[in-house]
């Protein structure tokens, strides 16, 4: 056997499970977009209507600038938080022990369901709340805040606590292959520590961010489910839009919303990877 | 009417189901009636309302038959009747559901002459009539969907044919929920849900079916909008009942949309809503917390609701003779005691007086004072002696029916309304 075709060969069983199971249904879904639907059923056809009525609708446009909204705060706040989190891991705590033993502390909330991380927020935000009840026994304020429950700040908070890891992971990882050395070179160089980590550390971690920022940016824009709870279902993004159109039977036209969605997702990918090119620094 | 989970029951009913399915694979149940249906199994799907362990259990016992019960929420019930025609028996659904769902050939009419007790079915699911005066409300009547011509019928017919689409089983008026503590006044009208006073204190429910019907009520009660039919609205009067719910989620007026049963419940129990459209055992759940809460009958009257069961296409033979003789077991008494004294209402109320004491009775249905403690079949205490049910009696309640849930003809172009609202 030549070698072409073992390597072949060899790439034949992921490209099959690939083919199977991300680009047929993709396919599917691009051919139902264009189908029609009648209130029980769908029946094939070519016509634009979804598309038509998507684009025509200034819901789907305001829907679209939300779902961008959450998608950069949640990202801004995540990465700073998250790549705070990695630096003090990397480079603060010193044996590999407490590395691990904390870097594992984090990955705890994990163990329960993000549903359940998310709705425990509810009982906390609430009018009637941990949170309001304790500012107004200190004296904070007088009446209970009503934006913390149900509105964009407690959509982007469970966002930002959902998704923060996803953001420190892959930043620690890249951290950690920082070689100490160039470090102490920068120092000797007479680097002070802000400049070290402008001019060197960041730089070296920027895959670590890239792929931080591609699984925040891709979690949120793609969610439903944390928006309708954490907004009481007053908010939507387009994530929404999709799972509505679905309990109602309207696939054609989730599907229309759904290949929208792919390609705004795919053209921000790409952006991103733009500035990084990921292979060559992993 | 539709619910997702009644978490706070679930738990019980499964221990209990538990339970007794132990005892009946130690000690084998007497079968009944039909010894032949013994081994038959029968998928019912519906939604949490009706499909209760409880009546798996019972029908296990008294038939042999066995029932399997999938619950799921209004959409989804809608969905795997339309689309999923093999992976059910029997289907429990409501009869606007019906209305989308018959088109698609997934059931089979059913023939009155083999049901018992068809007789003294309520006349709201024969004729429309609750009374020989009353006048059928709006919407989509459940009797109007009720029959189709014949065996094979696929349209509607406006008599009784003795072809049943669905015999029914549970049905209910729905209105607002208030918490009369917070509001501390009365509240007499649908109008209050958009009054300025309950600012961020008000919700409504995000199923578009069911929404835009308590839409239409308050927006016809406000005197903004006079519907020809609010069951089957037209375009123009759908924009401008969204119009009027959009400019007041903009101003603030909604805390939340709720979309399951618990979360009513919550927002109720909680003091984040204070009056929202609300289900029945959803205030009852609210009330077994010690927190009061009231099924406000209102003037305008209520939003009604009803369901039924199906028997899918497929259905023949064995099992088909099974299916009618659990539907006659439906309708016999024991499950609708068992709905009733949840405050749902059954289809033939006078079998199921015999399975509910004179105060249940007097209470659930008469709307009588009580003279002892109401208990849930659950066991939770749900009134003390002396308390009324809301809104009095059946006649009171049913009677004062303004709107049926409905489907409309414009039900795509609503449904896309309210996706916009939802969004907006």
């Amino acid at each position: 056997m030549t070698k072409q075709v073992t390597a072949w060969i060899q790439a034949a069983p992921m490209a099959l499970v690939l083919l199977a199971f991300l680009v047929a249904p993709i396919i599917m879904i691009v051919i139902v977009s264009f189908w029609g639907a009648t209130e029980y059923s769908i029946y094939p056809a070519f016509q634009f209507d979804n598309y038509e009525f998507l684009f025509g609708s200034p819901v789907t446009y305001t829907v679209f600038a939300n779902t961008f909204k959450y998608a950069l705060i949640t990202w801004a706040f995540t990465f700073v938080i998250g790549f705070t989190v990695a630096y003090f891991l990397a480079f603060e705590v010193r044996s590999l022990k407490w590395q691990i033993a904390l870097f594992l502390l984090c990955t705890i909330p994990f163990w329960t369901s993000n549903i359940i991380r998310m709705i425990s927020w509810i009982p906390f935000l609430g009018r009637n709340g941990l949170a309001n009840s304790t500012l107004i026994s200190w004296g904070v304020i007088d009446e209970p805040l009503e934006w913390l429950l149900f509105s964009d700040f407690s959509v982007i908070l469970a966002f930002v606590h959902l998704y923060t890891l996803f953001m420190v992971v892959p930043i620690f990882n890249s951290m950690m292959r920082i070689d100490r050395s160039l470090i102490e070179a920068a120092r000797d160089a007479g680097a002070s520590g802000w400049q070290t980590l402008r001019h060197v550390i960041i730089p070296l971690c920027k895959p670590g961010i890239m792929i931080g920022s591609i699984f925040v940016s891709t979690l949120v824009m793609g969610d439903f489910i944390t928006v309708r709870f954490m907004s009481g279902s007053q908010r939507a993004n387009v994530g929404r839009l999709i799972s509505n159109d679905i309990s109602l039977l309207q696939y054609p036209s989730a599907s229309a919303t759904a290949v929208v969605l792919l390609i705004t997702v795919l053209i921000v990918i790409a952006l991103l990877l733009r500035l990084v090119d990921i292979r060559k620094e992993l | 009417m539709t619910t997702i989970s009644k978490i706070r029951y679930s738990r019980r009913a499964l221990l209990k189901t538990g339970g007794a399915a132990l005892a009946a694979s130690a000690l084998p149940a007497p079968m009944v009636w039909g010894q032949e249906s013994k081994n038959i199994t029968l998928r019912q799907f519906g939604t949490g309302v009706s499909n209760l362990n409880e009546v798996a259990t019972k029908v296990k016992e008294d038939l042999g038959i066995t029932l399997e019960m999938t619950a799921l929420d209004t959409d989804s019930v809608t969905q795997r009747a339309a689309t999923q025609p093999d992976s059910f028996d029997i289907a429990d659904i409501e009869y606007f559901v019906a209305k989308k769902v018959w088109p698609t050939g997934n059931l089979q009419a059913m023939d009155a002459t083999k049901i018992a007790n068809y007789d003294k079915i309520v006349g709201i699911f024969r004729n429309g009539k609750l009374t020989p005066e009353s006048t059928i409300a709006q919407g989509t009547a459940p009797h109007t969907v009720g029959f189709v011509e014949g065996p094979d019928g696929t349209s509607f017919v406006d008599n009784e044919s003795g072809w049943m689409t669905l015999i029914p089983t549970i049905y209910n008026a729905d209105t607002l929920g208030i918490r009369p503590d917070l509001i501390g006044r009365p509240i007499t009208s649908w109008t209050e849900l958009l009054n300025p006073e309950f600012k961020g204190k008000a919700s409504i429910l995000d199923i578009s079916s069911i929404g835009i019907m308590d839409m239409a009520m308050v927006c016809e009660a406000m005197g903004e909008i006079t519907y020809g039919d609010k069951g089957n609205m037209t375009k123009e009067e759908i924009d401008k009942t969204i119009a009027i719910f959009t400019e007041a989620k903009k101003a603030g007026q909604f805390r939340a949309f709720w979309k399951t049963f618990d979360e009513s419940v919550n927002l109720m129990a909680s003091g984040e809503v204070v009056i929202q459209s609300m289900w029945s055992p959803a205030i009852t759940a609210v009330r077994s917390r010690g927190i009061p809460c009231v099924y406000q009958p209102l003037k305008e009257g209520y939003r009604s609701w009803g369901g039924g069961i199906g028997l899918s296409a497929s259905l023949s033979g064995m099992e088909l003779d099974a299916a009618y003789e659990y539907i006659n077991w439906y309708l016999s008494g024991w499950v609708g005691g068992f709905l009733m004294r949840q405050g749902y209402y059954s289809a033939v109320p006078e079998t199921s007086k015999e399975y509910m004491s004179e105060n249940e009775w007097g209470y659930w249905f008469e709307g009588k004072e009580s003279t002892g403690d109401i208990t849930s079949p659950f066991g939770d205490k749900l009134a003390g002696a002396g308390e009324v049910r809301d809104g009095g009696s059946f006649y009171d309640r049913m009677g004062a029916v303004a709107c049926w849930n409905s489907v409309m003809e414009e039900n795509q172009y609503m449904v896309r309304k309210w996706n916009e609202f939802i969004a907006a």
